[in-house]
């Protein structure tokens, strides 16, 4: 399972990069697997006031929707276009291309609340069973 | 996003369980048994279906046995559809009703002779059958059996299945037309091979012994190598039925619901004596249809999904039994029971994604053209 060293995660498998006060949020390699062929993200507009741990979009795989939670509270700076039409590129490339949205950050000190790569990894193997 | 964890210890399991992990399956409850949902990926399995062949262990569903000089009574008193009219190593698609001409289930009957059916039931109704079943054949010379247990079945699916299961089999299988089965050794274990499917594709469905499904399954894996035969989990076999408008048992269909309205009087046979349901049904039928399940196809992007609450104009006009991603079509399908006066194909309605209002059409089902061999 592919967990990059130099992001933080959340325990509802999004992980955020963050660079000085900006920052870019998807979901992770377990996730897209979890999920299956997604189909179809819902992104919320450019401008928009997101909040720790609340609900900023909606990913649908052919089976399941799930929720998207904010990693940290923030505006959104922009948003991943491309995966209106091409929704696949969060199951190829979670950490790349299939990147959700770029947020300006609200309060560093949020960050504390997240997890270590290495805490992510004992998160998703207890999710495993 | 958050993924429940389930104990799948008190799950039921097919006897293909551990070949299922073996192949990558992830497996999942389905109505009290641990599947595989999916292997490689729904889109990718369902493209696999509908462009060369695939393979389903659908060991869940239920098979029910009724033999003796009465079988034929009997099963014609229990299903909607004629049975009168069918011929030795036939297979005919049915309802089987309450009283209220609520629907029992929906299933397969197969004719081996006057005095011996089986039935192929859906996975979650078998025990509720077979004691419907025992409930009502008091009165009939007949024996009834739950042979689920002990019966195994996969489903070969996809126009390239003929060619595939051909080079197993002892019969030839361009002499079983659809909707008929033969007795035939596939791998040299006894079967029953069956051209049904519930894809729209050409195809088998094939019941053996549940001691011999690991054999059979491992050998058309290894001979469909040459065909780009892959598993296939149900995530798929619910897109491709759904493409294909078939009603689905505990969504379109329940004990509550009326066959006439899912447009399933074609296999209601009201002309025929006394059934299981027929007063009410026909009841139904002189009142004439209020509502009608229809083909719901999204125009713009959006994954409808079952419960999702169906609009005309702002007002709710009824909420969908089912609804997908159409892999075939890249657009969103569903299906819904609405008021004729909003049934009629090309109909604008909306439909509710957590809370904005998604424009949809009404379509006549199914939603892409079946290619069965007729």
């Amino acid at each position: 399972m592919e967990v990059p060293e130099n992001l933080l995660y959340t325990q509802e498998h999004e992980w955020i990069r963050v660079n000085g006060n900006n920052a870019t949020v998807g979901i992770t390699q377990f996730a897209q697997e979890q999920l299956g062929d997604i189909v179809f993200v819902e992104l919320p507009e450019v401008g928009t006031l997101i909040e720790q741990e609340t609900p900023f979009g909606v990913v649908e795989s052919v089976k399941t929707v799930s929720d998207l939670y904010a990693p940290v509270s923030g505006t959104v700076t922009a948003v991943n276009q491309d995966l209106e039409s091409k929704p696949e590129q969060v199951n190829d490339e979670p950490y790349g291309n299939g990147w959700i949205i770029e947020i300006e950050i609200a309060d560093n000190k949020e960050l504390e609340k997240l997890m270590s790569p290495e805490e992510y990894i004992e998160q998703c193997g207890k999710e495993q069973g | 996003m958050v993924f429940i964890m389930v104990n799948d210890s008190n799950l039921k399991t097919t006897p293909l369980h551990s070949i299922h992990k073996e192949l990558g399956g992830k497996l999942v409850p389905f109505a009290g048994w641990h599947m595989p949902i999916q292997f490689k990926g729904v889109i990718q399995e369902h493209q696999c279906v509908r462009d060369g062949v695939g393979i389903f262990d659908v060991s869940h569903m239920g098979e029910i046995e009724i033999t003796g000089p009465e079988a034929k009574k009997l099963v014609q008193y229990l299903l909607t559809n004629d049975i009168e009219t069918m011929q030795n190593n036939q297979a005919l698609y049915t309802l089987m009703c309450l009283e209220t001409g609520g629907v029992v289930d929906d299933l397969l009957v197969h004719r081996f002779s006057e005095d011996h059916y089986f039935l192929c039931v859906n996975a979650s109704n078998s025990d509720k059958d077979f004691q419907w079943i025992l409930k009502n054949a008091g009165n009939f010379n007949v024996s009834v059996k739950n042979t689920s247990q002990q019966t195994a079945q996969l489903a070969v699916q996809g126009k390239h299945s003929e060619a595939l299961v051909q080079k197993l089999c002892d019969t030839s299988l361009g002499e079983i037309e659809y909707y008929h089965f033969r007795k035939a050794k596939i791998h040299n274990y006894e079967c029953i091979v069956a051209r049904t499917g519930y894809t729209g594709e050409d195809g088998f469905e094939i019941y053996t012994d549940s001691n011999d499904v690991p054999s059979i399954y491992k050998k058309i894996m290894e001979e469909g190598k040459s065909f780009d035969l892959q598993p296939i989990g149900l995530g798929a076999r619910d897109t491709l039925r759904l493409e294909m408008g078939y009603a689905l048992y505990g969504n379109e269909l329940s004990e509550n619901s009326n066959p006439l309205e899912a447009g399933l009087g074609w296999v209601i046979k009201l002309q025929k004596d006394d059934f299981l349901g027929k007063a009410a049904l026909k009841k139904q039928k002189d009142a004439g249809l209020s509502r009608k399940l229809v083909g719901i196809r999204l125009l713009e992007r959006g994954v409808p999904r079952p419960h999702y609450r169906v609009l005309h104009e702002g007002s709710g006009v009824g909420e969908l039994t089912s609804g997908t991603f159409s892999p075939s079509l890249n657009t969103g399908i569903g299906l819904c029971y609405v008021s004729t006066e909003y049934a009629k194909p090309g109909t604008r309605l909306d439909v509710e994604i957590r809370k904005s209002n998604v424009p949809a059409e009404v379509v006549k089902p199914p939603f892409l053209p079946s290619r069965v061999k007729k």
